[in-house]
């Protein structure tokens, strides 16, 4: 669906939005939510310099350990939460994740922040939004609308874990099928988990879906 | 980890136990925070079941049951049914229908956690069993080792001391060559177990001979209360031989660490300026002893049935 330029295009103007939104960025802190949101939180933070010619901390922030479906699936691996040495007290953080699905994942991300200290304000950026929210939350800055069938997966490869840069739709794995992918168990190979079970896939490998 | 209970560290693969090891230093990070609490098993219960006294191990276990959200239970023999004589099998009867998802159990006699597993639905985590083994011990040894060297392949670790009574050792041992470490046991004959020749190290008689190839010493307690004859002349001719003290420092690389997984029997086993000096990791062991149990509990207990997780 897309593919490298469009990607590289569409981060560009979320990171202008971003500065524009925030008025020049300047207590900005860009969280990623792994996996495959922590490159994208760094190549926002590249943009946001090379146009403002200031840095922007940037970090990732698991989610694992504050997700509401654990017991629905094999144990996660987790992933790394790197916090700048700003912290997040009094500060804007956005949040970045590659696609807003349920918006479960955000619930949590929200939890974990709130565990690490007060921010100013919280804002949420998506490369993709695939819509089907099963919480009242949305973002405030989005790469790509992609209307979705439930039916259907969305994977996003980013060169720095894939080799290449693409937005990928395919038809849902068979309900059941294929529980080795299961995400903890090799949280960088690409794979795909399948029903439900994919709800919670946030590691596993050039994902799928999901919040 | 593919099975539901942690018992051995014979039962880790290299990916395991490097998984448990990576998880631990993401949980370490939980305890630098104002918050020191996850989430993450709110709604399990986690019985510490202690036949053995400890102070150490029963309270780094709760916390890093707690600091995940369990609740937790402590069940100490003294003072419990089984001074009425109740069984082992019994007891884990009781635990189970009161709904424990997780049991840390110590006991007296080598291969009482694997008999629990056997009876038990929930996990069953070895928090030492005998003389037979005291897997968490050695994974955090590991880590505190990766911690301070940066790297575990090819580290060369002497275990010195009274091998014979040492869960610790033998946890360390299998754990240790599993992850590319070398290590060599030190030790005098009389506490050296008779299959050691089988075990996954070199052995020797000799602590100054081994000490300045060795990037690692890990000294031991002296466990006389496991100890039903004398293995060794006097405590000071064992101190001579093979305790550590300040002149025996002298032959370690700048670089070597001095490890003991406590409680430490001052200038028998190790001297009192050693215990408190910089290359000394005891109490990071402590520290890092929440962080891994922290790691154990999650990836047992943390995801679905069947895949290390709860019936």
């Amino acid at each position: 669906m897309l593919e490298g330029p469009e990607i590289t295009r569409a981060l560009t103007r979320v990171a202008h939005e971003i500065l524009e939104r925030t008025k020049g960025g300047h207590d900005v802190t860009l969280l990623g939510i792994p996996t495959r949101g922590v490159p994208l939180a760094e190549r926002l933070a590249a943009r946001i310099e090379a146009v403002e010619g200031r840095t922007v901390p940037w970090g990732s922030l698991d989610i694992t350990m504050y997700r509401d479906d654990l017991r629905l699936a094999p144990v996660r691996a987790v992933g790394p939460t790197r916090i700048p040495p700003e912290g997040v007290d009094g500060r804007l953080v956005v949040l970045v994740d590659d696609v807003l699905f349920s918006g479960r994942t955000v619930r949590a991300a929200l939890d974990a922040l709130h565990d690490l200290g007060r921010p100013r304000a919280v804002q949420l950026a998506a490369l993709v939004d695939r819509g089907h929210r099963e919480l009242p939350i949305r973002a405030d800055y989005v790469g790509k609308n992609l209307p979705t069938s439930l039916r259907e997966t969305v994977t996003v490869q980013l060169a720095e874990l894939d080799g290449h840069d693409a937005v990928l739709i395919g038809p849902a794995p068979r309900r059941g099928a294929d529980t080795t992918d299961a995400p903890g168990t090799s949280p960088d190979t690409p794979g795909v988990a399948s029903g439900d079970l994919a709800r919670g896939a946030k590691d596993s490998g050039a994902r799928e879906v999901e919040e | 980890m593919t099975t539901p209970h942690l018992l051995s560290t014979g039962d880790l693969s290299r990916e395991e136990a490097l998984g448990i090891l990576d998880t631990a230093s993401e949980m370490a990070r939980v305890g630098d925070r104002s918050v020191k609490k996850l989430p993450t098993l709110r709604g399990l219960t986690v019985v510490n079941l202690f036949f053995e006294d400890s102070t150490r191990t029963r309270t780094s276990f709760e916390l890093a049951a707690k600091r995940l959200s369990a609740d937790v239970i402590n069940f100490s023999a003294k003072g419990s049914s089984v001074s009425k004589g109740e069984s082992l099998k019994d007891t884990a009867l009781t635990l189970q229908a009161m709904g424990a998802d997780g049991i840390v159990i110590r006991h007296a006699a080598s291969g009482a956690a694997r008999r629990l597993a056997t009876w038990a639905q929930g996990c069953v985590v070895n928090a030492g069993d005998g003389t037979h083994e005291h897997p968490t011990q050695a994974l955090l040894d590991a880590y505190t080792i990766r911690e301070r060297l940066g790297r575990l392949e090819g580290v060369r670790v002497a275990i010195v001391g009274d091998i014979l009574h040492s869960r610790v050792a033998r946890s360390n041992v299998f754990l240790l060559a599993t992850l590319g470490v070398e290590v060599t046991v030190v030790a005098p004959p009389t506490l050296l177990p008779g299959t050691v020749a089988s075990w996954p190290c070199a052995v020797s008689y000799d602590l100054d001979e081994v000490l300045p190839k060795s990037d690692v010493v890990m000294m031991l307690r002296v466990q006389s209360e496991r100890m039903d004859d004398a293995f060794f002349p006097t405590a000071r001719e064992y101190s001579r031989r093979y305790g550590l003290d300040d002149e025996r420092l002298t032959r370690l690389a700048d670089h070597a660490i001095v490890m003991h997984p406590g409680p430490m029997i001052r200038g028998m086993e190790i001297s009192a300026r050693i215990a408190d000096s910089a290359r000394s990791t005891i109490t990071d062991q402590v520290t890092n002893g929440v962080s891994v149990r922290m790691a154990v509990l999650y990836l047992l207990l943390g995801g679905s049935a069947g895949e290390g997780g709860t019936p």
